[in-house]
């Protein structure tokens, strides 16, 4: 028996091979119907990146399928073009929930979006995440970057629990923490609708019992959980998206919004309920 | 101060007398040329006095000395287009305060003491400065923070500093400031181009911000529609078109050289060591980390203006500039 020379592995290029298994054309042709304006490169301002959103869209594929086996409703719900906020609980210390959800509105069969999530600070300044996060259409939470997406009729995905939700002990589980009032101005500053959604699942991805605070200052991240795994553990996922909110800019005083976030925040709580009552097997 | 190229008899009145500074640069060249026959162009440069074509007067001159003055006081300047600028690797620190800011002062003042009717100050994106907490598209209202992080983008924030002082306080002289992006092309010096059209070109290991280009052409008709339609204010001058730094780098034709970009004490220590001043100063390293995107609707929808070339126009003259070699 002869070994395989050299010639046999000229035309072989791993890149190319696993590039052609994660981008096949279904996933091209969903990045295809995608309306979204981009420049000569493929980029828009932010750095959102045509290219790595196919190959990042192969692996969610994989993990929305097979991984977490999500069940979305209410994707009919999702208007095709204009502005639009996406608001949910978060949860499960890793931003899984903001993947799932940001897969299921790229997927939606009905109309399709590339939506946009917020991130910390001080991701830019870690090498390669911050670009890939960037490519995949994340951005700090800026005002500024919040209002020119909106103008620009981008998606945003909004967790207006931030940490607060996401690092919250499994005792915790599906009790909404506070919710900041940003996003309702944010929507009736630019006439934005408010797509509500229930996640379910996320919750028990990655159950913690509290957070090793002296150690997250060190690092200087928000928290560290205290976990049994560091990965993501295979829960089922149900998505609940709700009807379309529209505000009128009609406020007298912050009290108003108040008011406001705690309509969407019940909204919320109902689409929860629904996910927590059709779900019959945690894992 | 050198005696001008050619005398000049009384303008005749039908001409306005637009006098451009930094004119020996390549923007300055091809805003001459367009402006050369409307109106009657005096060149000024502190490098050389510049050849130019038949007509326009030309003065090898440093703004903030002088002399500068004699050059108002022969002729009755109607506009100035401020487009010359020390950049950092052509000078000391000091030397480039002087000329930069001192200069940009002495050229306001002197627009006044004359009554002068129009000032273009042409500025540069950079004022906003490179930080991790950048959102994307800077409006014009945005912080000018480039100052913060570095001595040597001072005399840049300070000649916006001074130039808007003259816009409020003086309205008569029609200020206005132009912050282009990274302007490429045929004959231009500055950090980015010397650094485009190297061979090799150093990157940060993980870091690829997102950056604007406009063609040397594009901006050179910019700073003509800005003049010719004299709306006063700031405006950024760039294209609704965006591409990753190290894409750019492999358009441009350039092979990468990857700088480790942890401690980030490290490239600047690097540069510094190796002097890569002409074109990855340590002063500039966190633009290579960090995204500046400017919006440039206002000055788009202001002076009806979009850029003719495309970003691949402006690589595709690095890339064969390599091809042919030095």
């Amino acid at each position: 028996m002869r070994f395989p020379g050299p010639s046999a592995f000229k035309n072989f290029h791993l890149r190319d091979e696993l590039m052609r298994r994660v981008v096949t054309p279904e996933i091209e042709a969903m990045i295809g119907r995608i309306t979204k304006r981009t420049g000569s490169f493929g980029y828009d301002a932010w750095g959102y990146d045509e290219n790595q959103v196919k190959v990042a869209a192969g692996i969610m594929k994989l993990l929305y399928e097979r991984y977490f086996r999500v069940t979305a409703h209410g994707l009919e719900n999702i208007p095709p073009d204009g502005r639009l906020l996406v608001v949910g609980n978060h949860s499960g210390q890793l931003p899984m929930d903001g993947v799932l959800v940001g897969y299921a509105l790229l997927s939606n069969l009905h109309s399709p979006r590339a939506a946009r999530a917020m991130i910390e600070r001080f991701f830019p300044t870690v090498p390669f995440l911050g670009n890939l996060l960037n490519g995949l259409g994340a951005v700090i939470g800026d005002p500024l970057n919040c209002a020119k997406m909106l103008e620009a009729e981008e998606t945003i995905i909004v967790f207006p629990e931030g940490i607060r939700g996401s690092g919250k002990p499994y005792r915790k589980r599906y009790q909404l923490q506070r919710f900041g009032n940003g996003f309702v101005h944010l929507a009736m500053n630019h006439k934005a609708p408010i797509v509500p959604v229930g996640i379910v699942g996320c919750e028990e991805t990655m159950p913690s019992l509290g957070s090793i605070d002296p150690l997250a200052k060190l690092l200087g991240i928000p928290y560290v959980p205290l976990v049994p795994t560091l990965f993501p553990l295979p829960a089922r996922v149900f998505l609940n998206f709700g009807k379309p909110i529209y505000f009128e800019g009609d406020v007298e005083s912050e009290a108003d919004v108040a008011e406001r976030v705690e309509t969407v925040k019940d909204e919320i709580r109902g689409l929860i309920g629904q996910g927590l009552a059709e779900r019959t097997r945690i894992y | 101060m050198a005696a001008p190229s050619s005398r000049t008899r009384k303008s005749e009145p039908s001409k306005k007398t637009v006098l451009v500074t930094g004119a020996a640069g390549s923007l300055a060249k091809r805003v001459i040329s367009r402006l050369h026959g409307r109106y009657k162009v005096i060149a000024v440069d502190f490098r050389r006095q510049v050849e130019t074509d038949a007509g326009i007067p030309s003065y090898k001159v440093e703004i903030h000395k002088r002399g500068f003055e004699d050059i108002f006081r022969e002729h009755k300047i109607d506009a100035v287009l401020h487009l010359g600028r020390i950049f950092a690797h052509e000078s000391d620190r000091s030397r480039r305060y002087n000329a930069n800011v001192l200069g940009t002062k002495r050229l306001l003042e002197l627009s006044h003491k004359y009554g002068v009717g129009q000032v273009l100050i042409h500025s540069t994106y950079m004022v906003y400065g490179a930080s991790p907490y950048n959102p994307a598209l800077l409006d014009e209202d945005h912080p000018l923070k480039g100052s913060e992080a570095t001595y040597d983008l001072i005399d840049s924030v300070e000649i916006e500093a001074l130039a808007t002082i003259y816009l409020w306080k003086h309205p008569e002289l029609n200020v206005t400031i132009l912050r282009p992006c990274n302007v490429l092309g045929p004959g231009v010096r500055n950090t980015m181009s010397v650094l485009l059209s190297r061979k090799l070109v150093p990157v940060l290991v993980g870091f690829s911000p997102m950056m604007q280009f406009l063609h040397v052409d594009d901006m050179a008709e910019a700073l003509v529609l800005a003049f010719e339609k004299n709306k006063p204010g700031i405006y950024n001058v760039a294209p609704e078109d965006y591409v990753a730094y190290q894409v750019a780098v492999e358009q441009c034709g350039c092979g990468k050289l990857p700088i480790p970009s942890i401690p980030p004490a490290l490239p600047k220590l690097w540069s510094r060591l190796l002097n890569w001043n002409a074109f990855f100063p340590p002063y500039m390293v966190n633009f290579f980390k960090y995204p500046v995107v400017i919006d440039g609707r206002l000055f788009r929808e202001t002076f009806g203006w979009k850029p003719r070339r495309s970003l691949n126009d402006i690589f595709g003259y690095y890339r064969k500039q390599k091809s042919v070699g030095p």
